[in-house]
Parts: structure tokens; sequence; C-alpha cells
């Protein structure tokens, strides 16, 4: 079909090149690029060329995704211990968790370090975006140096953290010290709730710059004339902040949001890193607890009911998403 | 003079005192790295030495790393493995990203769907039956074991992030190669993705810092040391039980750090593209 297309195209085109100047360019790529014969000649329709193209995509997808899927919730339903086939049971593995005090530990804590250190990193993104929105000299290195943390290893930076909040050579203890302000040692990771707010100022580390650099190219799409009408209107640099820079920024900003909620909500490394789970298992979240008892305890299909608590709260995360995109349409 | 100095006061105040609390707060773990690496260990544990800043710089850490851990070998595989994974998640992301930008056909919509879904799954959800997985091909323990997984996180973004592009190319570039007789395979590979070179730049590194610096896969499909990459090895072989060799450790670190650090500073506007491009789709 296609070809048929073309060919009376290129004959008017040659044809007309016969009189004109610039066409014997057209006449040259023709038999050149030649014409498509055999497979070429399927790939011209474009539903076969998509199906090829999006082939291997699909390929690995399924292989790496949509079937271990299936499988996660098949070992979920089956009491499968390493190196021995499973047999079902049901939601017996589901039962066990919610009488199981750690894992209810783990439950509170996945949410609690989600919504208090999304939250922090909201407030401190916009802060750091609006700041490296003004003018100033260095700005270009100021902004790439910011967003450090969140490129390097989050394991090795977070390695650098442990070393800091050491039980006896920490420095903020080194800094309180010889400030006066303590006289005692403060054990920054000795318990639960210390150590809880110590993952989640990490975490604000890391995450941060990803909000400010974001929220910094939604800055940067606002026009300047609307601050300045409403300046003449009045409006103060608080005022003017919340009825015209928030409400023009606020599709990016929510987008922000649930991705960084996504990424916070199935934490694992930052908290295996600094922690592991303790002290006495009282900062596990689902991902460092599936992995504990998935992984050391050799539970594959009690660790895999644990991890899939977290798709009930990904799959509405996802459902708000593409129904906000679609409205956006 | 008075309304010059009080302005100058308000600009400290509200702009240069952030904007410099900021920066050492982000910047501070990344000097206590440096500072730990290069103190002795008989300063790095008294507490009555200011822990600052060191008379005695030694690079005895560094010595001790490549002595006590297999780090170039595993900075080797670090290498191998990020590489080998964000070619093979561009070149699938490419065709994927073309084909949804630009082809008609009818289940892309839906096709689109599917792939921004597998975009927003956390490793944390799969890496259980993923294990089996990798087992049952044969591949566990292998370079390939993560490999072949890194791209079901990274394939997502690079379609998403190249249809994104793909669509603001003007499609009237291939039309006309298309009239000049190019075939609809030759236009797109010699029209479409030689303009889309920027994209697939910017793609490609993000997709090489994030596989860089994955932790879960790498520490539950790689056990033996030799197979290690950077972020597991540094973890898991220089801290014995409750014993951390925190010299060796923060000169791992730095280590592990400084080449992605240093990628990222080479392509600093790429970078950002890809992030801000990724959220934004």
């Amino acid at each position: 079909m296609a070809d048929q297309r073309i060919e009376p195209i290129l004959a008017k085109s040659a044809a007309s090149g016969a009189s004109a100047i610039p066409a014997p360019i057209v006449v040259v790529a023709v038999p050149k690029l030649g014409r498509p014969k055999g497979l070429g000649h399927l790939l011209e329709r474009e539903h076969i060329l998509a199906g090829v193209l999006l082939a291997p995509t699909l390929v690995i997808l399924t292989l790496f995704i949509a079937y271990p899927f299936v499988l996660g919730i098949w070992l979920a339903v089956s009491d499968k211990v390493v190196g021995r086939p499973g047999n079902f049971v049901g939601l017996h593995n589901f039962w066990v968790n919610l009488n199981d005090s750690i894992f209810l530990r783990a439950f509170q804590n996945t949410f609690v370090y989600t919504f208090i250190a999304t939250i922090l990193k909201l407030m401190l993104g916009m802060a750091a975006a609006l700041l490296l929105n003004q003018h100033f000299r260095f700005k270009r290195i100021v902004r790439a140096s910011m967003l450090l943390p969140w490129i390097v290893p989050t394991v090795l930076s977070t390695l650098a953290w442990q070393w800091m909040f050491d039980a006896t050579f920490s420095v903020f203890n080194w800094m309180l010290m010889n400030a006066g302000i303590i006289s005692r040692r403060i054990l920054w990771l000795g318990d639960g709730t210390m150590a809880m707010g110590c993952l989640i100022l990490v975490n604000v580390w890391r995450g941060m710059p990803f909000f400010a650099i974001t929220l910094l190219a939604g800055l940067q799409t606002v026009n300047p004339d609307l601050h300045e009408a409403a300046e003449i209107d009045g409006a103060n640099a608080w005022q003017r902040f919340w009825r015209v820079t928030l409400p023009l920024i606020k599709p990016i900003m929510l987008v922000v949001v649930l991705f960084s909620m996504i990424a916070t909500f199935a934490d694992f490394q930052l908290i295996y890193v600094l922690t592991r789970g303790g002290p006495y298992s009282s900062t596990h979240v689902f991902g460092t607890y599936a992995y504990e008892i998935a992984m050391r305890a050799a539970k594959l299909g009690q660790g895999a009911s644990i991890s899939l608590f977290l798709f009930p709260f990904l799959l509405m995360v996802i459902v708000f998403q593409l129904w906000y995109i679609r409205r956006g349409d | 003079m008075a309304v010059q100095y009080g302005s100058r006061l308000k600009r400290a105040v509200t702009f240069y005192i952030p904007l410099t609390c900021l920066l050492v707060g982000t910047l501070f773990p990344f000097y206590w790295m440096v500072i730990t690496s290069i103190r002795p260990d008989v300063e790095l544990y008294n507490v009555k030495m200011n822990p600052f800043f060191t008379l005695h710089p030694t690079f005895k850490h560094f010595l001790d790393l490549f002595e006590l851990t297999m780090f170039p070998r595993w900075a080797w595989n670090t290498l191998f493995i990020a590489t080998v994974s964000t070619g093979i998640s561009l070149f699938c992301g490419l065709l994927a990203g073309y084909a949804l930008a630009r082809l008609q056909f009818r289940w892309a919509p839906s096709v689109g769907t599917v792939i921004f879904i597998t975009y927003l799954v956390p490793p944390t959800l799969l890496f259980i039956p993923l294990g089996d997985v990798v087992k049952t091909f044969g591949i566990g323990d292998t370079p390939w074991a993560v490999i072949l997984t890194y791209p079901t996180f990274l394939i997502p973004f690079c379609t998403w992030l190249l249809m994104g592009y793909f669509k603001t190319i003007p499609r009237e570039i291939e039309d006309c190669a298309r009239i000049d007789g190019a075939s609809r395979f030759q236009a797109m590979v010699r029209i479409s993705f030689p303009l889309a070179i920027p994209g697939i730049l910017s793609a490609g590194i993000f997709a090489f810092t994030l596989s860089w610096n994955e932790f879960l896969y790498a520490l539950v499909f790689l056990s033996s040391p030799q197979q290690k990459t950077i972020p597991i090895g540094v973890f898991t072989e220089l801290v014995r039980g409750d014993v951390f060799y925190w010299g060796p450790l923060m000169a791992g670190a730095l280590l592990g750090s400084i080449p992605v650090a240093l990628v990222y500073s080479m392509f600093v506007e790429h970078y950002v593209t890809a992030l801000t491009g990724a959220v934004k789709g």
C-alpha cells in the first residue's frame, strides 16, 4: 500500500526535476536508499513496525516484571522456604503477619517514615528551589553540587552518616559537647524513636535535592510578569508565593510528591544500611522486614507476603497518577 | 548609605545565610568521607582530638582497602554492569519510545500505560520472586543477574523520556525523507534517531547513575566477593559483625562515589533534563 502511494510522488518529483534546477538531489537519493523489499516491505506497515520495535521491551518486562509478580503472589500464599518446594497455604502468611508485633511496627514505621520524610522534603525542597531561582554568582555550580546527595550511591553516603551517628565517635556529639550543650553522649541510633528520626533526617538529606531541582524547573516556567502584576496590585512576597507561584507549579509538585512517596514507601537500602531494622527490630519497614524474613530466615513465602503489602498503596498512587494524567489531556 | 546597608543585610538574612546553611548541610557528609579517609586510626578513634582536620594525612586506608578487599574488581564489575545494562535499556527504550511517539497502532495507549505502570514498580516489591527467576535462568551470582534485571526499571524510564523527546521533533522532517524515497525504517534510523541524540544522552546518563547506585538486586543476586559491585562490596566486606573498618569504609565510599559524580558533573545539564523530564512525562 505504502509503496503505491510513494510511487507517483517520486515520479512527479523526478519529472519536475527534469525542468527545475534543484531537483537532481531528489533523483540521486532514490536509487541510493532503494525500495523496501521482503522484510522491509512488512516494516512499512506501522503496526508491524511497532510490534518489532516494542518486542525487546515487552520481552524483558514480561520475563522480569510480569512473571515475577505472578510468582510473588504464588509465593505469598505458599509456605515456600529456601531449598524446598512450597505448598499452598491460603492466606496463612498474611494472618501470621498481622499477628506479628514486629510486622505491625514495620507497618506503622513505613507510613511514619514516608509521610514525615515526604513533607519535610517538600518544604525544604521548595525553600531550596526558591533560593536557587534567584540570580547570584556561581549559581550553576551551587545547583550542581546541591544534587550530589542524590547522585552518589545511597549506600555509600549512608555509611558516612552511620559513622557520623557512631555511638562513641559521633561528630555531632563532639560538636554539642564542645559547645557545652550536652554533657553526656547522645546515642543517635540507640532507641527506636531516635533512630527513626535519624533515618528520616538522612532520607530528607538524600531526597531533598530531587524536590529542589524539579521544583526549580517548575518555578522557571512561571512568567515573571504575573509576579509584577500581583506586586502592583499590592500583594506581598508571601501572598505572591501562595496565590501566584504555588497554583502554577501545583501539577509538577503533585507528580514529584507522588514519585517520592512511592520511592520512600518502598525504601530499603537507607534503612538496611543505617540501622538494619534495629535496635530490637524497632525501625523495620516493609522492605527491610521482607528481606529479613525471606533472605536471612529463608522463609520466601512469608517474605513475599510482606512485600506484597506494598502493593495496595502502590496501586492507589498509580491509579491516581493515571487519572491525573488523563484529566490533563 | 543606610538604605544600602539595610538592603544588604536583608539580602544576607533572606538569601545568603539560608543558602550557605543549605550547602553546608548538603555537602558536609562528603567532607566527612574525605577527612575520615585520610586521618590515621590513632586520630579517628580518639574522642579528644578535633575531628574536623588532620595534621598527619595518610593514604593507609586506601592501601588497606585494596589489600583487604577486591575493590578494583568491584569497580570493574560496577562499570561493566552499569554500561551494559544502560546500553540494553537505551536500545529498548529508544525503539519503544519511537514506536509510542510516532507510530499509529491500535494498542499504543495500552502499551504506553503498561510501561508507565512498570516505571512505578519498586524493586522492593519483586526482589524475592525475582531471585527465584534469576536462579531458574541459571544466571544467579553472575553479572547477568543484574544486567538483565536493571532494565526493568531503566527501560520504562528511557522509553518515557525518549517518547517525550520524539514528540518534540517535528514529524515533517521524517515526511521529507519519506518523500525522497526513504523507507519507514530508514527514516527512523537515519533521520529521527540522530536528532534524538541529546535525549539519548540524557536518558543514558540517568540510567548509568541509577545502575551504578543500585543496591537491593545486587545484594540479593550477587553473593560471591568477586561478583560484587562497589556499593555491595563496601557494605558487606568491610563490616564484619559489629566491627566497622571506618577508614577503609570511607575510602571505599569516596572512591565509589567519585566516578559517578564525575560522569554527572560532565553532563549536569543532560542529567537535570532527564530528572525533570522524568516527572513531567
